[in-house]
């Protein structure tokens, strides 16, 4: 089976003629922003893409800011779209609700795969840049492709037997797509179109396909696993990705679940790169081929399936022949559930609404705090504004999860006698305001 | 901190649905670390995008906190998730209905 939607299978004759028809009316523009929800329903939009020889557009965000910058880097692009209320300023593209509830076409012996080439462009991925724009990554299919196939490698999911893959993070994140997407069609592993989201959600989907399964999922999503004391169906292997685990968190879900839990090392620009363990140790692998080279005080990433050297965003400690360890992000990025910005990128935004005069974003839990989601706050010199009025704005501009927590209006920021604007002095503030008694009518 | 959700909670018989409202509103402002008084979220106030602004990580943690503290386990294959959450009260509305504990 190439997937199961609601529990039923979906054979891979019918995904390659679904992604046939799709293709032919696609329409003449080269770029398709694939929103579709339904992971089933996006598979079946990468490969019609892929066929039609149109790239991919896969921003982790669609603020109507995003989508505006978009439609500057790709005049032609179209949305692609399997929800009704779907607010993304592009021509958009229904996903054919008839298509995937058409019969099969009758199998006449094994369904003929087209092929595509390697050096084809297949995706535009984005991470927000320092200026305001975001920054474009190319991703080839070949690097896709052989990025995955290594992955299956690692997880130990050779294809055999086939397992059913169940994802609790969206398929358009790299993480989401590298493992719940293209895994799977790539090593023979069925996808499951839905994502679950609680924890008693996540149970139902998993109890919904056969053995042997697999679930890919977030620090996040197995606290909330962990919490609800729920019984999860036997599953053979649990990956999680986009912030270290606790080792505790590891342990106990290891046990709990009688499985095995692998987490994932990866960045938007590279794509996964390394796994390891977490109960037989803190040591990441890379994927061979890979490797660090230490510029300064920077890590880049080289080799593999990665096209060109990437800055690793993170502090990283090379600690022999293809492994590291991994000592928390650079100060700069933030890294919330997944979604990643940096400091610079949202203070930009914030700094460009008419009225702030001086804005600074801060990590509102020191670096130290072992907390499973560190938010940011901001602190905001802008007189004549209201928090409500700045929030509004900066909704249409960043990602919601980016909205600070708190957001302070200050008389002036904590600069030093450099210019500096220290975190520590910006977390005070915050507090120090927070902590004010009200004052009295 | 768990003090202060204990004493909230009227051990004498099921409390009233303002009375789990108010609860709710407690125990959201604290497992979110809110800056908002409890007192201050209106029942019909949405909880989502413009109104108290929470986002889906925060329901998630507000689903933990509903799970272990009423036992209800909330789902979100039903058209009645948008429902819950579409404001305090129907949240409140929901759990009265569902709890177990």
């Amino acid at each position: 089976m190439l997937a199961y939607r609601a529990g039923k299978p979906v054979a891979a004759g019918q995904f390659l003629a679904e992604a046939g028809r799709l293709a032919a009316s696609l329409g003449p523009g080269g770029h398709v922003l694939n929103a579709c929800a339904d992971r089933y329903r996006f598979a079946v939009g990468f490969a019609a893409s892929l066929l039609a020889g149109k790239v991919s557009l896969l921003p982790s965000t669609r603020t109507p800011e995003v989508v505006r910058q978009l439609r500057r880097f790709a005049p032609d692009a179209v949305c692609l779209t399997d929800e009704s209320d779907c607010d993304v300023e592009l021509p958009l593209i229904r996903f054919p609700e008839s298509a995937d509830q058409a019969p099969a076409p009758r199998a006449e012996g094994a369904p003929r795969v087209p092929s595509i080439e390697s050096a084809q462009r297949a995706a535009w991925v984005f991470t927000s840049g320092s200026t305001g724009a975001p920054v474009p990554h190319e991703k080839t299919f070949g690097s896709l492709i052989s990025c995955v196939r290594v992955e299956a490698t690692r997880l130990a999911l050779p294809g055999r037997p086939a397992h059913a893959i169940v994802a609790t993070v969206p398929p358009q994140h790299m993480y989401g797509l590298e493992s719940s997407v293209l895994l799977p069609l790539a090593a023979g592993h069925a996808l499951c179109a839905e994502r679950p989201f609680y924890p008693a959600d996540i149970c139902a989907m998993l109890a919904a396909v056969p053995p042997p399964r697999v679930l890919i999922t977030t620090p996040l999503h197995l606290r909330a696993l962990m919490a609800a004391e729920l019984e999860l169906p036997p599953t053979e292997l649990i990956v999680s990705a986009t912030a270290p685990l606790s080792a505790q968190l590891a342990a106990e879900v290891e046990q709990r679940c009688a499985t095995r839990l692998l987490e994932i090392y990866g960045t938007t620009e590279t794509g996964s790169i390394a796994a390891r363990r977490p109960t037989a140790g803190s040591a990441w692998r890379l994927w061979p081929g890979v490797t660090f080279e230490t510029r300064g005080a920077e890590t880049w990433a080289q080799g593999g399936h990665i096209a060109q050297p990437t800055r690793l965003l993170d502090v990283l400690e090379p600690t022999g022949a293809g492994t590291f360890l991994l000592h928390g992000r650079i100060a700069d990025l933030v890294n919330i559930a997944g979604k990643r910005s940096s400091l610079a990128y949202l203070n930009h935004q914030l700094s460009s609404i008419p009225g702030v005069v001086d804005a600074a974003f801060f990590h509102a839990d020191a670096p130290e705090a072992d907390a499973v989601v560190t938010r940011v706050g901001a602190c905001v010199v802008a007189p004549g504004l209201d928090a409500a009025g700045i929030t509004a704005e900066l909704r249409r501009r960043i990602d919601p999860v980016f909205l600070p927590r708190p957001l302070l209006l200050v008389p002036s920021l904590p600069r030093t006698s450099t210019g500096k604007l220290p975190q520590e002095a910006l977390r005070a503030l915050a507090a120090g305001q927070q902590k004010a008694p009200p004052a009295e009518a | 901190m768990s003090d202060n959700v204990s004493t909230l909670r009227q051990p004498a018989g099921s409390p009233g649905i303002d009375e789990l409202t108010r609860e709710l509103a407690a125990l959201i402002v604290q497992a979110l670390n809110l800056e908002v008084p409890a007192a201050d979220i209106a029942p019909d106030q949405p909880l989502y995008g413009e109104g108290l602004g929470l986002d889906s990580i925060d329901i998630l943690e507000i689903a933990l906190v509903v799970s272990k503290q009423y036992g209800v386990q909330l789902r979100a294959d039903s058209d009645e998730n948008t429902r819950i959450f579409a404001s305090l009260g129907h949240l409140a509305e929901y759990v009265n209905t569902h709890r177990t504990r």
